[in-house]
């Protein structure tokens, strides 16, 4: 099964915690600077929300690329970067409509999600369930099922 | 690893911003944050120094797991000698500011002197520099935040500052971050004022390390395992602190109407249940959610909004967006202790301590000692700038909250502590303190290892300097608190050096805690070592008090707590017996029947 990360913004308290985990696993560093995930306040509505990548199906990154340095990973559908490939021309920045591939400065390459390989360390370090990996197809079976439980006619329908 | 084992030393006199190293001898014996500012502070300060003076030092300290993924691991204090107290300060912060400053590669920030001219001092990464802040002085906390934000084209930017209570002088004025997190306690905001300090603005992008990366996530696995299914953390995460209300007042710990009282008739007004409750006015509840700080698994901070029917926010429409909500500390000594029975009232001089930047517990505490006086007569409208100050009145509180933000009539008075209030109108004895810092919310006579506590805290009284919460709740009788007591103030010591929050220990032991910081620092650390550096720490900074001319007379309660029984609860009928607990604590520490730590205790611990 193709699997998604999730995100669920009511329930984020901007811990930091996914940012830590994200540069924790590339770069063995705690670094919410060098991390792929990136939570935002939004303090006057008291709203905190988790923003990267959604690995798009048609992804602008990868098709603006022009040295071919993206690549989508089988296994997992992301759009990974290669770092022997990239030059740090920064388009696939420009052409990203969401903003989640960004510049490093330190190695000279883009940095974006890369799911990990499969098990994204964000979605196992989240204390509250505001990230998850779940079934792409999916995504949306929770919230689904949640509101299926509002619309109740009763414990039997009648006939 | 895991301290970046470097200090940044600002001369505000000169201008200077000065890098060195972190005396990493002293890491080993003295932590970090608390323990190792205090360390610094103790070696580069006079004890007898005034802390409004430019020869004292204020100290910026994160711990060695600030900035990594323990749970909870964002913690910071500030470090100087106190304005309210005249004693060695620790004020203990979360927030983000803490791990921003040691993800720059900073472990401290040492600044001395004083600015000629109001300054904020800018970091990135390896460059700091101070810069003109007159722009910045008479505004508050939540205007410097995005003001310099946005002077620096960086929405990334963390920043510590004070609000006008820190210029003005409100001798309880806190150092603020990231609009709701305080160093509240001991008035480290006017230390901070005085220096013609107006904020510190942070960028960090080096990151932290740990000594062995694969074992710590381990060790950090296994203890979030342990906190995050307990129901400890869940009570914590739903309610936040203010679970502590109800709690407080069945147990006859509550306290009201400046101690007049131990249970508080309108606490149904000002409990979780109607902060959670849905408002007639506007069909909504006062609390919307919970936030976390940094790395932290609990998330207990309470985000509100505020009743926008109430009186206290009719034209002030910057108070209907979602702020900071109310913490036990704050609720009690806003509601009880003022005899306040309006959530929304509370809700109201909340903000504006965050805003300006005052400690919520002195400034309540104080508030209420105001009343007594008007109560008895020692003041009156005269004095007051016209107002009523009855208890229970909402429309006192939010005035004066907002008097004493600017520093303008009464609020000059309201600014000065309990101790100095009361000592100017000729009523001492009206003023819930201990080594001039006014009580938090517990009543030492139904919890006399509390009450232990704050008569030895040696920042004044204080409910976060011991954590004896469940041996009080099941014993109130004074036997072996003593014991409880010291044991607790030690370990705390040592938590407080590492970088992590006091409510992640309420489900960690030290050895919990231990394992993830030995995985992140060099020197082979066990909850024995944590310990003896708790016990260290504490006794470095007694000696620091002695030295500053305290005594064993400044390890008392207010002789209401000592001389008047509780009228109600389950300790009806009795008085903190502190004349038990204090000869039995002075001989655990190791110290004279005088308070003063013999040669042999200082030697055994290396001081």
């Amino acid at each position: 099964m193709l699997k998604s990360l999730h995100i669920d913004p009511d329930k984020c308290t901007s811990c930091l915690l996914c940012e830590l985990a994200c540069s924790f696993e590339n770069e063995e560093v705690f670094n919410p600077a060098k991390s792929r995930i990136k939570v935002f306040t939004f303090h006057d509505q008291g709203r905190y929300v988790p923003y990267t990548c959604t690995q798009c199906a048609e992804a602008w990154c990868m098709s603006a690329c022009p040295v071919d340095a993206i690549s989508v990973d089988r296994a997992t559908g992301a759009k990974v970067v290669s770092d022997d490939l990239c030059v740090g021309c920064k388009v696939c920045t420009i052409a990203c409509p969401f903003g989640t591939v960004n510049y490093n400065h330190d190695t000279g390459k883009v940095i974006k999600c890369d799911l990990c390989g499969g098990e994204p360390a964000c979605a196992a370090m989240c204390p509250t369930g505001a990230i998850t990996y779940v079934d792409a197809d999916w995504t949306g079976y929770d919230k689904m099922r949640r509101w299926a439980g509002k619309t109740d006619a009763g414990p039997q329908a009648h006939a | 690893m895991s301290w970046q084992g470097k200090i940044l030393r600002v001369d505000l006199t000169k201008g200077t911003c000065t890098a060195e190293p972190l005396n990493m001898e002293w890491a080993q014996r003295y932590l970090g944050q608390r323990g190792l500012g205090s360390k610094y502070l103790a070696e580069e300060v006079s004890p007898k120094v005034d802390p409004l003076s430019p020869d004292n030092k204020m100290i910026f300290a994160t711990g060695p797991l600030t900035g990594t993924a323990v749970s909870t691991g964002g913690r910071w204090s500030v470090v100087t000698k106190g304005a309210l107290t005249n004693a060695i300060a620790d004020s203990n912060s979360g927030g983000y500011f803490g791990a921003e400053l040691k993800m720059a590669g900073w472990d401290m920030i040492i600044f001395e002197g004083k600015a000629p001219r109001p300054v904020y001092l800018h970091i990135e990464d390896d460059r700091a520099e101070l810069l003109a802040a007159d722009y910045l002085w008479g505004r508050t906390v939540w205007e410097v935040e995005p003001a310099i934000r946005e002077k620096h084209g960086d929405p990334m930017l963390k920043i510590a500052s004070i609000g006008r209570a820190g210029e003005s002088g409100v001798m309880y004025a806190c150092v603020m971050n990231d609009m709701d997190r305080a160093a509240g306690r001991s008035g480290v905001g006017a230390v901070m004022g005085s220096k013609n300090l107006k904020a510190v603005a942070v960028r960090g992008t080096q990151g932290v390390r740990v000594r062995d990366p694969k074992g710590f996530m381990q060790a950090v696995a296994t203890a979030r395992a342990k906190l995050d299914p307990s129901p400890v953390r869940k009570s914590f995460t739903r309610h936040g602190t203010m679970a502590m209300m109800d709690t407080a007042n069945r147990h006859g710990t509550l306290p009201t109407r400046n101690c007049r009282e131990v249970q508080f008739d309108g606490v149904d007004k000002v409990n979780v249940a109607t902060m959670t409750r849905v408002r007639l006015s506007d069909g909504k509840a006062n609390l919307i959610g919970n936030k976390g700080c940094f790395a932290c698994s609990i998330a207990c901070g309470r985000v509100s909004k505020i009743d926008p029917s109430h009186f206290s926010v009719q034209g002030k429409p910057k108070y209907l967006g979602a702020q900071g909500g109310l913490e036990y500390e704050a609720a009690f000594a806003f509601g009880p202790m003022a005899g306040v029975a309006d959530l929304e009232a509370l809700t109201y001089a909340n903000y504006l301590c965050n805003e300006d930047g005052m400690d919520p517990i002195s400034f309540g505490t104080t508030v209420a000692a105001a009343m007594e006086l008007y109560e008895t007569g020692a003041i009156t409208g005269k004095e007051t700038s016209g107002l009523a100050l009855p208890f229970g009145s909402a429309e006192a509180l939010v005035a004066l909250a907002e008097l004493t933000a600017r520093g303008e009539g009464f609020g000059k008075d309201i600014g000065l502590g309990a101790k100095r209030l009361c000592e100017k109108y000729g009523h001492p004895e009206f003023a819930m303190v201990v080594k001039g810092q006014e009580f938090p919310g517990y009543d030492p006579r139904s919890m006399q290892g509390m009450g232990l506590a704050y008569a030895t805290s040696n920042r004044g009284a204080c409910h976060m300097r011991a954590k004896p919460w469940s041996d009080d709740f099941a014993r109130i009788t004074p036997d072996n608190k003593a014991n409880v007591v010291k044991a607790s103030q030690d370990e705390v010591a040592a938590i407080d050096s590492s970088g992590i929050c006091f409510f992640a220990t309420n489900v960690w032991t030290l050895d919990d805690l231990a394992s993830q910081l030995d995985a992140a620092c060099e020197g082979g650390w066990t909850a024995e070592k944590m310990r003896e550096v708790g016990e260290r720490v504490w006794t470095l900074e007694r000696t620091f008090n002695l030295k500053a001319g305290l005594t064993k007379a400044d390890d008392t309660l207010p002789e209401r707590c000592l001389k008047d029984a509780a009228k109600s609860g389950p300790a009806k009928g009795m008085v903190a017996e502190l004349g038990k607990m204090l000869p039995e604590y002075y001989t655990l520490r190791g110290w004279t029947a005088d308070g003063v730590p013999t040669n042999e205790t200082l030697q055994r611990l290396a001081l």
